[in-house]
Parts: C-alpha cells; structure tokens; sequence
C-alpha cells in the first residue's frame, strides 16, 4: 500500500504505479491535464514512465473558466 | 484592407479578447464567446476535482484548435506562483503565449509590479511569450517592454469593477511609447468603454466580468465586438477638433 497526496488530498494505491495508469484509475484524459510531481513539472510524454511512489506529492491541474 | 492585431508574431483579426469566468454555465460560455467574435480566450489553471471524474471541461465547449487559450495567473500574489502555474499552463496546453498577472492585494486586485516584473524576466528567459497585466503608469509599461513582454495590458479600473477608464491620459502615455500592442485589460464596463479604449489608441480589450455580468451576456458580447470595431475606426478615421462655439453643417451661402 502506498499513501500519495494529490491536489492536497491523501489517498492510497495498492503498489507503486505509472503517472498514466495512475490517471486512468482516476478517469482523467491525460491530454487535458499537467502533472506537477513532487513540485517537478512531469513532461506529457513521460507520463508512461515516471513512476508514483509511497509519500510523493502530485498537482494535477487543467484549464478552467477564468479572466 | 486588413488591420489585424498582430501579438507575438501571430495575427488575429479580432480585437477582443475574452475571459471565460463567471458564466453560468459553459453553454453560455460558448454562446457569449462566439457572439464577442473574440479569437483569443483568457483561462485559469486549477486542479482538476480527482473526486468527481468525467465532469465537463471547458476545452470540450470551447476548441483549443479554434481558440488561442491565454492562460492567466489569476488569484497569484507572488511572482513564484505565477511562474509555477504558467509553466503547468504551458505543459497542459503546449502554448507559450501567456498571461501574466502578479496581484497586489486581495481588496483592489492591483497588480504588484516589482514582482510582476521579476517574473516576467524568468518567464521570457523561459521562452514565454508574456502578455502583463499591469498598472496604468507608463514607466512601469516601458520597463516591461524593454523586458520582452509581447503585450503591455495596463487596467482600465481595478478587475471586475466595470469602472471604466479612470486614467485615459495615462494610458494614452502608454500607448504613444510602446513598441508593442498595448491592450486595456480590466475595468471596463459597457461598450462605449471599449470603443473609449480603442479611441484612445489601445491595440484591442480584454474582458470577462462586462459581459459575464450583464444581464444577457451574450448580447453584450456581441455589442463590445461592434464597440471595439467602432472604436478602432474612430481612432485610425482621426477624430474632428473640439471647438468651443457651433460651426453650422448647413452652408450659409443661398439662404433665403
């Protein structure tokens, strides 16, 4: 198990996994979002590559209304 | 004849940009958005709600492939989160051309120039193409454009007063120095602001609050579109002198 704090929120995941997977369990299109991990900005094209683990901390964002 | 708004290299045949908040829904949104005739959108970055996936998103309503999508750094007081927030904009969106504005206090939403200017410096140094928000002082605005920001968006009155233009002489500084599009952003309240805008030189309006907050937001937006075109034709047509006594547009001559 594996305690990961996203937008501020605490949650928890079975094992260790990839920022895409990760995204598809959350049911977010990773084509519309940023993913800051750990304060790092992670790269859209390495989402499949950069891997979540116990403590880390992640900012996923998109556009919203706004002037 | 073409007279297009050219901004970073790139050209726009409107001369409104728009923001996209305070709408009641994205429907509405869309429809105001389209009746402004706007081709450049503001938005703002947010987290995503991880508890409720699947809620409609803003970039289903409104085409990022049909719209330039201006992120904006609403809501930031250090230069640090508008850097922060603009870096995630530009990986969310894979656009440079950004929207930066560095606030000063939660009361008046002045823009804190000292930090807006050193953010700006990272920024361009990052290969962003910074539209400011800034104050209506024509020196800050000149050391801005002498910085490498693409666009000087001095505040008409404070942002979503719909004061109007407080301080014209100073934006018509501003205007008379640049080198680069300098863009009334904020204050505006009706359409004869915007046209007031654009008489007094300005290279386009942005909005959001006028023509979210009207009472039917889409027909203000369509009449700031024709405010802005109005405007710019009076300014480019050259405005009569003022006289101080009636000159008759009759002619004198065969009176009888």
């Amino acid at each position: 198990m594996i305690n990961v704090t996203i937008n501020g929120d605490a949650l928890k995941f079975e094992s260790t996994l990839s920022l895409d997977e990760l995204l598809m369990k959350l049911d977010i299109e990773q084509d519309k979002v940023a993913i800051e991990h750990n304060r790092e900005i992670v790269p859209k094209s390495t989402f499949h590559r950069v891997q979540v683990a116990d403590g880390d901390n992640l900012e996923i964002v998109h556009f919203i209304g706004g002037g | 004849m073409t007279d297009n708004l050219i901004i970073a290299g790139k050209e726009y045949s409107s001369r409104l940009i728009v923001g996209t908040g305070k709408y009641k829904d994205f429907e509405e949104t869309k429809r105001a958005v389209e009746a402004s005739g706007a081709e450049i959108v503001t938005v703002a970055v947010r987290r995503v709600n991880i508890s409720k996936p699947g809620q409609p998103m803003l970039v289903d309503y409104l085409d990022p492939k049909k719209y330039t999508y201006l992120p904006n750094t609403a809501g930031c007081f250090t230069g640090d989160d508008a850097v922060r927030t603009l870096r995630l904009a530009r990986e969310a969106g894979g656009w440079d051309l950004v929207k930066l504005e560095v606030l000063g206090d939660q009361k008046t939403l002045y823009p804190n120039m000292p930090e807006t200017v050193d953010a700006a410096k990272i920024l361009i140094k990052e290969g962003f193409q910074v539209m400011v928000y800034c104050n209506d002082d024509p020196i800050q605005a000149k050391i801005l454009e002498d910085i490498g920001c693409c666009a000087i968006m001095p505040l008409g009155a404070p942002i979503g007063s719909g004061l109007g233009i407080q301080n014209p002489v100073g934006i018509r500084i501003i205007v008379e120095n640049a080198n680069v599009p300098v863009l009334v952003d904020a204050g505006v309240g009706t359409a004869s602001e915007a046209a007031q805008a654009m008489e007094l030189g300005c290279d386009a309006v942005l909005m959001n609050t006028a023509i979210a907050e009207a009472k039917d937001p889409v027909r203000m937006a369509r009449a700031m579109n024709y405010a802005v075109k109005a405007g710019r034709d009076a300014y480019l047509s050259g405005r009569m002198p003022k006289k101080l006594y009636a000159d008759p547009s009759s002619p004198l001559a065969g009176l009888i």
